[in-house]
Order: C-alpha cells, then sequence, then structure tokens
C-alpha cells in the first residue's frame, strides 16, 4: 500500500506583497516550519511542520503571516471524522500512544457556561467596588468549629480591649485574591516560567506551587508565596524543601490525566533541572500512578501528618485529587484524613504531558465535582475542616466568581496563566519545544520567555479577573467574597437537566428565592 | 615685546587642536597661544588628497568648526613660525622676531617631507604632498600646464593616495617604489599585491626596486620637469613628479634648545620632553611604541590626537600617561578598504603565528599575527568589518586560546571573546552580561 | 545622558531591532518599501551576535571616551551636544575608516551601496526612543539612564 501519513494540520499563508524576506519566521520557528532556500532566494514554508502556535504570527514585522487550519476536507462523517481519521493514521504509522499537551479539547459541555449570577435591583442595594471596601481575602485552611473567646468584666460590664481568643486556631494561608496558581513543575515548564509565576505571586499576594519538579534554589526567596507539592515520584523532596513553601500539598491524581502518573522525558533534565529534582541528568523522571505508600485513606492519613510532624504543625497540608465519578466520598476521606485543604481538579485541567485518550475520556467537569463534594462535606458537617481550591480550565473571573458561589474557597488557575505569558495552546507541550518559552528546557526558546514581562502580564491578569469579581459581587450587594462563597442562591441554571441542577444545587433561571 | 602666556602650542594639527581640547576641560581661563606656519584654520592634512582628487571642496578640510579659536579662547597666531626655544627663558621667538613667553610649552610641529637630493629636483613641477598649500600648488600646475603624465616617487600611503588623487583626475601615473613591492611598511606581500593588481587594473604602471637618480626639465621656458631618470637608466616621461618618500620629525628648529632628540623629541610617559614644562606630541616626537615599549616615530593621526590630549591634560595639572604608541593604518585604495594594525612583518620573528584568510580573486585577504597566544597585529584587505574588535584585542592582550579557532570566521565578533573580557569591555557601556 | 542597554540573556535572536533600524534609516521609513524599493539599500546601525544559543544586539556604545571620536580625520563623528550621542555627519565623512579601525564594540560599517560613508547608530535622532528598543519583542533592549 502507499504509506498514508497524518494530514497537515495548518496552512501558514503567506502574503508575498507583505513579506520582506527578513527571516524572522525562520529564526523564531523551533519546528523548522520556515526555511530561507539559498538557492531561491526565498522563505519557503513546510506547513506540515506547524503546530499552530502563531509565534511566527506575532513577530512578523509585515504582518505578511496568518496561520490557519487546513481545510483540506475528507468526506463528511459524523463518526469518521478527520480528528479520528487522522489519529488511526498516526497510530497505524507509530505504533505508539498518542501524546498530548494541555486540557481536554473535546466538547463536553461547559457547565460555567450554562450558569448565570445574579444582582441587586432595589430591595437590596449594590455596591460601588471604587468608593467603598470590598474585600476579596481569602483564607485557606481549616477553620474550626466554633471560636470561644475570653472576656474580662470591669464594673460589670466587659471589656472590650480584654476580649482574647480562646480557640487555637490551625494555621491558614492568607491570600489577597482567591486565584492561585496551580501546579507546574520546574522541568515541565521553563525557569523563567516559574520565575515569572513566582515573581507574580508575590506582586499579586498569592501563590503559586512548584509542582513535582522541586524548588529551584534560586526560587527560595519566594518562598513566602509558594505552595510545593510532593508527589508519587518524590522528586526535589528533602527537608529544606518541606520547610521552604508556606504550605504542603500532596498530589494524587491531575484532572488532565487521573490515574496515571508523570513522565518528564530525559531530554528536558538538563544540569539545572537535575540539581532541582535530585535526579541524574538525561535521566527520565517518572512519577508512579499511585503513591506506594498510599492505598488507602488510612495511608494518606499517615503521609499528611508526617509532613504536619515534619514541618511542627506550622504549615497547612493540602491534597490535590482529580475529579472522578466517586470524587465526593474520595474528598470527604481526605479530609478526614487531616487534610487542611483539597484541591480538586476538573476534567478539562492541563498537562504538560499526557496519553490523548485519558485526557480525553477520563474523569468530570470540575463544576459537577466541586458542586457535590462542597454539598458532601456539608452534608457531614466536616466542611470546615478544609479548604476547597477548585482547579481544571477556569477560562476568566466569571468562572471563578461562579466556583465559589459553587462552593470553592479558591481556584487554581494554569492554562490561562500559561496563556497570559504567551501559550496559544497548541497543546506540544511534550515536545519540549514550545516556542513561547515556556513548556521547554531548551537554551534557544528558554530565553524567549523574560520573567519581567512575564510576571508583569501575569500580575496584570490576576489584577483583572480581581476587579471583575469585586465589580461583580457590588453588583450582588455583597462587599466580601466570603459572603458568596457556596451561595449557590447567585447562580441560577441555564439550558440544563433537571438531574444536572440538582447536582451543581441550583434552580433554574426565573425561579426566585 | 614679549608676550605670555600660559599655555604656548607650536603646531596647528590634530596633536594641537586636542591638547587646546584637553587644556580646556580642565582649565577653562588659562590663555592660550597658538601658532602655525600655515595660514590655515584647524583642516585635515589626510584629506589632501580626496581635495586634490576633487572628492570634496575646501569647505569640507576644516575638523573643527570654524569658531574653534574663539570658543576655546585661544590665541592664534597663523603664517608665522616657530625657530627657536629658550627653556630657560622660557620663551619661544618666531621667524619675525616676536617672542612668545609660557608657562607650559607644546611642540606639535609635525614632519617635513624628505626629499632626496639628486639632480633637477629644484625644478618646476616637482612636489611634496603634505600641506593644503601642496595640493594647492599642485593643483595650480596641473591645470597651468595640463599635466598628462605623471610619476609618484614612493609606494607608501601618502604616494598612494597622491596616485589615486591624480588618477582621479584623469592623470597617467607611474609609481617608483625603492623596496620590492609598495607599501612595505605597512603591509605584508599578500596585501601588497592585491592592491598593487587593483592599481595595475586602473593603469598605472607600478615599477619596484627602482627609483629616480635623475630629473631632466625643459631647457626652455619655466623649466618644467620633462622626465625623471631610474636608477637603470631608463627614462620615464613625467609632466609632473611627486615626492613622497616619507616624513621626518620637523625639529631643526630645536637644535639650540638643548631638547633631548633622536629620531624625534624624546618624550616620557607623561609626553614631557628632556626639558621642564616643555611637551611634545604627534608626528615630531618619537614616544613609546606599544608593543615593544621602545621610543619609536610613529607618524599617524589617532596617535597623534591622543597623544596631544593627554599632553593638554598633564600640562595643565594632570598625570595622565600614554600607554604607547600602535602603528595602525586605514586607507581605502582603488576603491579597496585596508586596515593594519600592530605588527604585520612575520618574516623577522620565528615566534610569531599567523592565521589568515586569502581569497585575491574576491581582493579580501585577512590576516592576524599572534604571538604567544596574544594578537600583534593585523592586516585586512577588501573586508574590514569589526577590525577594531582585533585592535582592542591587542591593545588589551587578550589570551585568545579560548576564541582561536573562531577568530577570522564570518561572524566573529563580541560574543566569541570570553564572558570575562566581554563584561571588562562593557562595564558602563550599558551592557549586562 | 540616556543609554541603550543590551541585555543579553532575554535576546531571542529574532533581528527585529536591524529590521526596524534599517526602516528607520531608509528614505521611506516604511518598511516594505524600505524592504523591496529602495535603492541604495539602506542599512541597519544595530547587529545581533549569535554564538549557538547566545545571541545579543549590539550598537554603538556612544562611549564616553570614544577611540572613533580621536581617530575622525575629517571631523564627521561628533558628539552631540544635547543629548551626548557620538554621531557620524554623512555630509562629512570621507570614509577612511578609521572609525572602523579603532571601534572596540565593532558597531561601525561601511555603507558602501550608496556614498560612501560610515554607518553607525544615532539613536534614533528626533525619536523618543530609538526603533530598536522599541520593537524589541522582549525587552532585551532597553533604553535608561
Amino acid at each position: 500500500m502507499v504509506k498514508r501519513t497524518a494530514p497537515t494540520e495548518f496552512i501558514v499563508e503567506r502574503d508575498e506583497d507583505k513579506c520582506i524576506q527578513c527571516q524572522v519566521c525562520c529564526r523564531m520557528c523551533s519546528n523548522d516550519a520556515h526555511v530561507f532556500e539559498e538557492d531561491l532566494n526565498e522563505v519557503i514554508t513546510e506547513h506540515k511542520k506547524c503546530v499552530g502556535c502563531h509565534f511566527c504570527e506575532t513577530l512578523c514585522p509585515t504582518g505578511a503571516l496568518e496561520v490557519k487550519r487546513s481545510t483540506s476536507e475528507t468526506r463528511a462523517n459524523a463518526n469518521w471524522t478527520k480528528k479520528a481519521l487522522t489519529d488511526i493514521t498516526k497510530q497505524a504509522e507509530t505504533g505508539g500512544i498518542l501524546l498530548t499537551g494541555m486540557g481536554c479539547d473535546r466538547p463536553y459541555p461547559i457547565y460555567w457556561d450554562h450558569m448565570l449570577i445574579n444582582a441587586s435591583q432595589v430591595t437590596n442595594p449594590s455596591i460601588d467596588p471604587l468608593r467603598e471596601p470590598m474585600e476579596l481575602k481569602t483564607y485557606i485552611g481549616k477553620k474550626p468549629d466554633r471560636i470561644e473567646i475570653v472576656t474580662h468584666l470591669e464594673n460589670g460590664k466587659i471589656d472590650p480591649s480584654k476580649v482574647e481568643l480562646k480557640t487555637k486556631l490551625s494555621t491558614m494561608l492568607k491570600i489577597e485574591t482567591p486565584i492561585m496558581f496551580s501546579a507546574m513543575s520546574y522541568g515541565s515548564i521553563s525557569y523563567n516560567a516559574c520565575t515569572s509565576l513566582a515573581r507574580a505571586a508575590q506582586q499579586s499576594g498569592t501563590l503559586y506551587n512548584t509542582g513535582e519538579g522541586g524548588l529551584h534554589k534560586d526560587l527560595y526567596k519566594y518562598a513566602g508565596n509558594t505552595i510545593v507539592q510532593v508527589a508519587s515520584g518524590r522528586f526535589g523532596v528533602h527537608k529544606q524543601y518541606l520547610e521552604a513553601g508556606v504550605a504542603i500539598e500532596i498530589k494524587i491524581g491531575q484532572g488532565a490525566k487521573p490515574g496515571i502518573g508523570g513522565h518528564l522525558p530525559g531530554e528536558k533534565v538538563s544540569e539545572d533541572v537535575s540539581q532541582t529534582r535530585m535526579i541524574p541528568v538525561g535521566s527520565d523522571a517518572i512519577s508512579p500512578a499511585p503513591h506506594h505508600d498510599i492505598y488507602s485513606i488510612e495511608d494518606l492519613r499517615q503521609l499528611i501528618y508526617a509532613l504536619k510532624e515534619a514541618t511542627r504543625y506550622k504549615k497547612p497540608i493540602g491534597v490535590k485529587i482529580s475529579a472522578v465519578h466517586n470524587v465526593a466520598p474520595i474528598a470527604s476521606g481526605v479530609v478526614r484524613a487531616g487534610a487542611d485543604y483539597v484541591v480538586i481538579d476538573g476534567l478539562r485541567g492541563g498537562t504538560g504531558a499526557a496519553p490523548t485518550v485519558i485526557r480525553d475520556n477520563v474523569g468530570i467537569p470540575i463544576e459537577l465535582a466541586l458542586a457535590v463534594v462542597d454539598a458532601r462535606l456539608r452534608e457531614e458537617g466536616v466542611r470546615n475542616h478544609a479548604s476547597i481550591i477548585a482547579a481544571g480550565g477556569f477560562r476568566n473571573s466569571g468562572d471563578v466568581l461562579k466556583a465559589i458561589a459553587l462552593g470553592a474557597d479558591a481556584v487554581y488557575i494554569g492554562t490561562s496563566a500559561l496563556i497570559a505569558m504567551g501559550c496559544h495552546v497548541c497543546q506540544k507541550c511534550y515536545t519540549g519545544k514550545c516556542n513561547w518559552g515556556i513548556a521547554t528546557q531548551d537554551p534557544y526558546l528558554t530565553k524567549r520567555l523574560n520573567p519581567e514581562i512575564g510576571a508583569q502580564r501575569l500580575s496584570n491578569l490576576i489584577r483583572a479577573w480581581s476587579r471583575e469579581i469585586k465589580e461583580m459581587l457590588g453588583g450582588m450587594g455583597i462587599n466580601s467574597i466570603d459572603s458568596l462563597r457556596g451561595n449557590r442562591e447567585q447562580l441560577r441554571a441555564i439550558g440544563l437537566s433537571d438531574t444536572d441542577m440538582k447536582l451543581l444545587g441550583l434552580k433554574p433561571a426565573g425561579e426566585a428565592w | 615685546m614679549k608676550n605670555n602666556s600660559k599655555y604656548l602650542i607650536i603646531g596647528n594639527s590634530v596633536a594641537a587642536v586636542a591638547c587646546v581640547e584637553s587644556i580646556r576641560r580642565t582649565d577653562a581661563e588659562g590663555s592660550i597661544t597658538l601658532v602655525s606656519d600655515e595660514t590655515y584654520h584647524t583642516y585635515s592634512r589626510p584629506l589632501i588628497s580626496y581635495l586634490l582628487g576633487g572628492k570634496i571642496g575646501p569647505e569640507r578640510m576644516f575638523y573643527r568648526d570654524n569658531n574653534f579659536y574663539t570658543e576655546n579662547n585661544v590665541n592664534a597666531i597663523l603664517g608665522k613660525k616657530a625657530v627657536k626655544i629658550d627653556a630657560d627663558k622660557k620663551t619661544v621667538v618666531l621667524n619675525d622676531g616676536s617672542e612668545l613667553g609660557y608657562e607650559k610649552l607644546m611642540i606639535s610641529t609635525g614632519g617635513t617631507p624628505i626629499v632626496p637630493d639628486m639632480p633637477g629636483v629644484k625644478s618646476s613641477g616637482v612636489f611634496t604632498f603634505t600641506t593644503w598649500d601642496d595640493t594647492n600648488n599642485i593643483k595650480e600646475y596641473i591645470e597651468k600646464n595640463k599635466v598628462k603624465k605623471a610619476v609618484v616617487i614612493g609606494g607608501g600611503l601618502i604616494g598612494l593616495k597622491a596616485t589615486e588623487a591624480l588618477l582621479a583626475l584623469d592623470i597617467k601615473v607611474t609609481i617608483l617604489e625603492l623596496a620590492d613591492r609598495i607599501l612595505a611598511a605597512t603591509f605584508d606581500k599578500k596585501a601588497s599585491a592585491i592592491i598593487g593588481s587593483e592599481l595595475e587594473k586602473v593603469g598605472c604602471a607600478v615599477i619596484t626596486n627602482n627609483t629616480v637618480t635623475k630629473i631632466n626639465a625643459a631647457k626652455t621656458g619655466a623649466k618644467n620637469i620633462k622626465e625623471v631618470v631610474l636608477k637603470n637608466k631608463k627614462k620615464i616621461p613625467a609632466e609632473i613628479l611627486i615626492v613622497a618618500i616619507g616624513v621626518r620629525p620637523n625639529i631643526e628648529f630645536l637644535k639650540s634648545s638643548g631638547i633631548k632628540t633622536n629620531r624625534g623629541i624624546v618624550v616620557d610617559d607623561k609626553m614631557q620632553s628632556s626639558l621642564k614644562d616643555v611637551y611634545a606630541a604627534g608626528d615630531c616626537c618619537e614616544a613609546k611604541e606599544f608593543l615593544s615599549g621602545l621610543p619609536q616615530v610613529i607618524a599617524i593621526w589617532p596617535s597623534a590626537a591622543r597623544q596631544g590630549r593627554i599632553a593638554g591634560n598633564n600640562m595643565a595639572g594632570g598625570t595622565e600617561k600614554y600607554t604607547g604608541n600602535l602603528a595602525k593604518n586605514s586607507v581605502e585604495l582603488c576603491g579597496v578598504p585596508t586596515i593594519s594594525v600592530g605588527l604585520t612583518d612575520t618574516t623577522k620573528e620565528k615566534a610569531l603565528e599567523v592565521i589568515e584568510v586569502y581569497e585575491p580573486e574576491n581582493l579580501i585577504y585577512r590576516k592576524v599575527v599572534i604571538r604567544n597566544n596574544k594578537i600583534v597585529g593585523i592586516v585586512f584587505v577588501g573586508n574590514i568589518t569589526r577590525a577594531g574588535i582585533y585592535t582592542g584585542l591587542i591593545k588589551d592582550g587578550v589570551d585568545i586560546s579560548s576564541f582561536r579557532s573562531h577568530i577570522l570566521k564570518e561572524d566573529f565578533g563580541l560574543i566569541s571573546l570570553p564572558k570575562e573580557y566581554r563584561k571588562h569591555l562593557v562595564s558602563g557601556a550599558g551592557i549586562e552580561v | 545622558m540616556k543609554k541603550i542597554v543590551i541585555r543579553e540573556e532575554y535576546c531571542i535572536g529574532c533581528r527585529l531591532c536591524e529590521i526596524h533600524c534599517l526602516v528607520q534609516h531608509s528614505k521611506s521609513k516604511e518598511i516594505i518599501k524600505a524592504y523591496k524599493g529602495e535603492y541604495p539599500k539602506p542599512m541597519s546601525r544595530v547587529r545581533v551576535e549569535q554564538l549557538h544559543h547566545l545571541s545579543f544586539a549590539m550598537q554603538c556604545r556612544h562611549c564616553e571616551d570614544a577611540p572613533c571620536l580621536e581617530a575622525c580625520l575629517s571631523g564627521a563623528m561628533h558628539r552631540d551636544k544635547k543629548t551626548g550621542a557620538v554621531l557620524c555627519d554623512e555630509d562629512k565623512c570621507v570614509g577612511c575608516w578609521m572609525c572602523i579601525m579603532v571601534c572596540p564594540f565593532g558597531v561601525i560599517e561601511r555603507n558602501t551601496e550608496g556614498k560612501k560613508i560610515a554607518s553607525k547608530c544615532d539613536l534614533c535622532t528626533g525619536q523618543e526612543k530609538p526603533v530598536c528598543v522599541k520593537n524589541c519583542p522582549n525587552e532585551a533592549i532597553v533604553y535608561e539612564e
């Protein structure tokens, strides 16, 4: 047979009238899609190599380039789509598991787009956040069941200056806005990307997360805004590391690839990555699917308490799980195991590399997972024992606000943060050839992300979303994010089934309180 | 009447100008007097060949503004010659008998062209070529006599620049060179050959290992030059003769002063002569040569400028030291740019190594001379890109071991240099290394 | 004076600085015309040096003790009294290349396309900031006091 190859995905259209043969595109494309042919004295584009990252288009000084999806079509077929054919062809060619990056891109329902937010009219005044105080400050961690205070009487009256808190509070994380940067490891992303996140977290009064990559020695200075992660490979974990951050997060699962581990290919293990991860240069870093010391909630409790002991109960311990069918009882178990916060990572959560079939088919959307976990913890009376952090595909401040109304204490953003740093969601993170200098360790590419610019843009994003959240809160007549948390009355469903609404705990749009 | 000034400068070329500017940087007030035997404002001597060839007009001869003297508060005495200095009395006597007193004296009298004594040398149409006046005289003579054939004695830089100017005036030129090739003093054989063949391409005859022994002039009329007779008795018709076999320091007038001279005025690192408060700079002095550390006369523009500046600074109370005179020349000949710096003759020293690129068909020759892993000289012909980086490496004595294999590559640049050196080079120059 | 500061750790080697510099020093100052319709071809006064993954843009440093000023035969090379920039007066320059011989940064080039003159950075006279700075996509070239 004629060996068929996977079809071209993108066409880079070059307006020859505008092209000045300056070759910026040739110099910049890490996939060698553009090549200057000396013999022809012109730039030739090999469309097949284009991954659709738009770096050339962004830098082209005359606007001569436009990246388009290839319109080459097979016969219309709802079952045997172009993607289906392409995937089969690739696998027939290689015999390998198809890999991808970023979050699930299949058209499953996005429940955020079926929720509407409330606002005040007449009966309760809305608040102008530019004129009146508006609190987004959020505390992550275990809150006490009840508060006891000690008062002192003076002439039969309580002396207000001598009121003391008797209840001993657990250590909590204080963040200025309920938006945090989710776990992305040094190794999966570049040093400059990590630096950008760390600096932005510091500038914005929030936290970023090391992922399973360890903490680069240069980034210890951002410790006050760092959550350190402990995952199944235990890479880069040592005493100093555990003590470095403000909290420790045990990673059980990831929304993009529930049930499986991680694999950082040896090519990405540079000298610096090797130092940080504590593994030999060039060796594959394989995180096992399970933690081999955790086969039960009881085992998890042991690790949580081992980490608490190791850090003398000064740091909250969180647990990150992916949103799977049983997420509510699992989350309940996690909280009962002693976690101070639980992270639920939904179906659309990103990854640096995952088998496509897993990313696209395993897990459930964060909206449903979050709603059922919050409801379950409330039912069981343990909601205050742990904070809930929702993760997996937050695209805008509206999504964030809805998540908080559904019960999240805060959200993690990963993909949005990457997009702020330039990412065009081309899903080729696993190749290590990220033209934007994010998901790569190639020294030609990593310098393309100037962390000063990266940090500034991330901070801008957090600032913009926070301001929008304040505007929406004001509209609802709420002056503190705490008053929105789990306040599902502020949401209404539109175009959802009764079952969906029941799971989400939402009334349909049009129904009053 | 004795006219006293704090600073007295003899000469009006680049060393003198640099000296004035340098003094004014630290001393805005002290009186400065400048004496020159030429009548011109600050003009650039190297430009005379461009002027002769018609490439520039007289207005472009000046490299400083018209108000240079007034702006720097200089009393310029032009058209008078210093004939004697008296270091005890601290005076300088001019050719009109007037006397100038000084506190600090700067001698920057430059060089005088060497004219060999031979029969007929006094004929009309025999010129040297170092001053604006020379140029005017040559031009006038050419126009008056409708000169079409010229002989230039000396295949050095001045001779060749004169040749180029004459060629531009549509005059046929024969160059006579005593050595076995042109540009023997600045270039090596390969470089000389490239320029030599280019000269021949434009119709210029180059005769080497030969010189003029006699000049025959017309017997009648103004007794204009008619032909020259060579060492080998051969006769070459010549309607004009330019003598460009070199210059020597113009220090005749210092004979009675007691100043220590060798070939030129002997100076120390601060450009001070053997006489107290008497400084010298430029082509008339013999400063320390950069590579050997030995005193040597190297008559080049940038060194004169630097020496003048240092002398000026020290005259005004500074203590700046001269790091040495590194021979360097940049000339474009027949449209081919050439640069030579430092030691270029590798025939006399065995320890010297050479890295070179030689493409005569493209008129390209690039040579780097190395001693003990340090660059000591370069010759670039045809392609002079980034020559200054090499000059810098010579000056800073940089060990080239780490980038030796890269040294003549097309993309050789600052990036090829060790990070430490780059750091040193750019410190304060606005680069984060 | 304000200086162009080069930050090599962020230079991505795209050479957009060269392109925009060339345009700025063209007759039309329009990119497509400058590249496709101008003869003599305009020249960039900034050059990106590259060695493996290391690269940086290099243009005149406008040195305090500028050797090119001293070496210039024609008075073309001068310091602008207002801005402190080292500029080449192209009407005065005769193309002797003394400046090229002495510039330790190698940032003066022969412009041989038109008149033979030394070509170098002029800090984009008249512009608020040099175009290389304005157009560097990664802020690897910045303009600072």
